[in-house]
């Protein structure tokens, strides 16, 4: 459970990034959290862990107050929350393997890490979290050897291997191709299903937001215009977060039921021609 | 404004203004002028007579210079290994002394940029003002001549060196990486090792190799000044006008240098 409480944050330039955004999230369900560029939403997301540190209001993780930590509790607080980046963030030099096992850095010593001696339970819980996203083979291969896809799985990985009790997602999707971005999606809400997780998920994608997540929060200039489920999300809820635009082509297939009854004609292109 | 109206009326763009023409016409003449005027100071003192005569004197000592004393090969090895050891251990020292100031240096790993930083700049500064051979004639004075006046005279004019490469690629590095690693809640030194470490490996190992390639050529020159390698052969060799030992000399530079650059060059291929 998580619970964002008139969360504030205005940057040295002047910027007010949030003017006391609040909301909470259950354990289990998925917030899409969408809104234009510059809308907050990165510093949103990065407040919650304190990778940027909020200048007031409260974050509640689990009845832990995440903003009122010193450093030490902070680091403790930390390993509780995964996170999944745009650009996944993989540190491209080492191993898959090590990659994975980075998220296990806040409850190992320096000397471990160092040394690169898991606990057997940590290298144990790595190979079925990549067996889980599908990289069982891949474990011994450098990050930047791998494909955008499967990079965002070594990053999903890596979060998971923290044993969070949040996850926070920024962008996802922003780097990869429509299929693979659905895969990475279904692979994520799975499993935030899967462990019972609460999820906040920045994207910018909406009709792809709306297929799979629970419910959306709507973010503009910093503060919360819309939190509902996707189903409410009508050209007047878009216009409000975006501003004004002809929303129309937006929902072309929205609301036919995902890859269940594929339709020949849509499916071979040279249907129509016979 | 370079675009005008035509009596037409149609748009006519040039590069320049005709105003900016004669500014720019006006500049090469200054600089032309310049040259000349300099050309003028710096002939002044010219005693034309030795000019003259310089293909003559360079023909003799050419001439002196060939061939090669072989022999003297048995005097030199000894020497080369000291020359060799002089720029491996020289860079070693250098490198354990330079990783801590770049890290130091760097602002996104400085602990303060008001206060360690400028120090740490300063030491770079300083170390690279002072060429090697400064640094040796400094050594052999305070430490005596030999080998370890010349190591340390090295490993000095490295740091700043290495250093300075190596902090600018430490704050190159992609921050949403180091953003990652924080994320999971690592300590700092987890953050160095884990963050920060990989991403500038191969920038150290190109930089340490280069390094080691330029010290092998100045170690070759700093016996000059008394530390020791295969410069006190060359000095003592020019000293009694043994024209065919400084060729013997100089050809076993050249095939050191050209050693240690085809080493380095394996080296960092199969590091990065």
């Amino acid at each position: 459970m998580l619970r964002v409480d008139n969360l504030r944050k205005r940057y040295r330039t002047g910027d007010e990034a949030l003017k006391g955004v609040s909301f909470s999230v259950p354990d289990g369900e998925v917030v899409g959290l969408i809104g234009p560029s510059g809308a907050g939403k990165s510093t949103l997301i990065r407040c919650i862990n304190r990778l940027v540190e909020p200048n007031d209001g409260d974050v509640f993780l689990n009845e832990l107050n995440v903003t009122k930590l010193g450093r030490g509790d902070l680091k403790r607080a930390r390993r509780r929350i995964g996170m999944i980046f745009q650009e996944y963030a993989l540190v491209e030099r080492l191993s898959v393997m090590e990659n994975v096992l980075s998220g296990r850095l806040g409850y190992v010593s320096f000397w471990q890490s160092f040394t690169r001696r898991f606990p057997q339970s940590d290298v144990d819980k790595a190979f079925s979290l990549l067996e889980r996203v599908g990289l069982t083979d891949h474990a011994d291969k450098r990050a930047d050897a791998l494909s955008g896809g499967q990079r965002q799985r070594v990053g999903i990985a890596r979060a998971l291997e923290q044993d969070p009790e949040l996850l926070l997602i920024d962008e996802p999707t922003a780097s990869l191709d429509p299929k693979t971005s659905r895969q990475i999606m279904r692979l994520i809400t799975e499993i935030c299903r899967e462990r019972n997780l609460p999820a906040i998920i920045n994207i910018h994608d909406v009709p792809l937001a709306q297929a799979f997540v629970d419910r959306i929060v709507g973010l503009q200039e910093g503060e919360v215009v819309f939190d509902g489920p996707p189903s409410d999300l009508t050209e007047d809820v878009l216009t409000r977060i975006y501003g004004e635009e002809d929303w129309t082509t937006m929902h072309g297939d929205q609301d036919e039921p995902e890859d269940t009854h594929p339709h020949p004609a849509r499916n071979d292109p040279t249907a129509e021609l016979v | 404004m370079p675009i005008t109206k035509s009596e037409n009326g149609a748009a006519v763009w040039t590069h320049r203004t005709p105003k900016a023409r004669i500014v720019m016409w006006v500049g090469w003449l200054l600089l032309v002028a310049l040259f000349i005027f300099c050309w003028q100071v710096m002939t002044e003192g010219t005693i034309w007579f030795f000019v003259y005569d310089a293909p003559r004197q360079a023909a003799d000592i050419g001439s002196r210079m060939f061939p090669p004393k072989w022999s003297y090969m048995d005097e030199l090895w000894w020497p080369l290994w000291d020359t060799i050891n002089i720029a491996t251990l020289g860079t070693l020292l250098a490198v354990i002394m330079a990783v801590p100031v770049a890290f130091l240096a760097a602002r996104n790993t400085t602990p303060s940029t008001k206060f360690v930083r400028p120090v740490a700049l300063f030491i770079i500064v300083a170390s690279r003002s002072i060429n090697a051979l400064i640094w040796g004639l400094l050594l052999v004075a305070i430490i005596g001549p030999g080998v370890f006046a010349g190591i340390i005279a090295i490993a000095l004019r490295s740091i700043g060196f290495i250093a300075k490469l190596l902090y600018e690629a430490i704050e190159e590095i992609d921050e949403t990486q180091i953003e990652a690693i924080n994320a999971t809640g690592a300590s700092a030194m987890q953050r160095l090792d884990y963050g920060i470490t990989p991403q500038i490996t191969p920038a150290f190992a190109g930089i340490t190799l280069f390094r080691w390639d330029i010290n092998i050529r100045e170690s070759t020159v700093l016996g000059l000044v008394g530390a020791g390698g295969l410069g006190l052969k060359l000095q003592a060799s020019i000293n009694v006008l043994a024209w065919g030992q400084v060729t013997t000399i100089f050809i076993v530079i050249l095939a050191t240098v050209l050693v240690s650059e085809w080493v380095s060059a394996k080296v960092r291929h199969s590091l990065i």
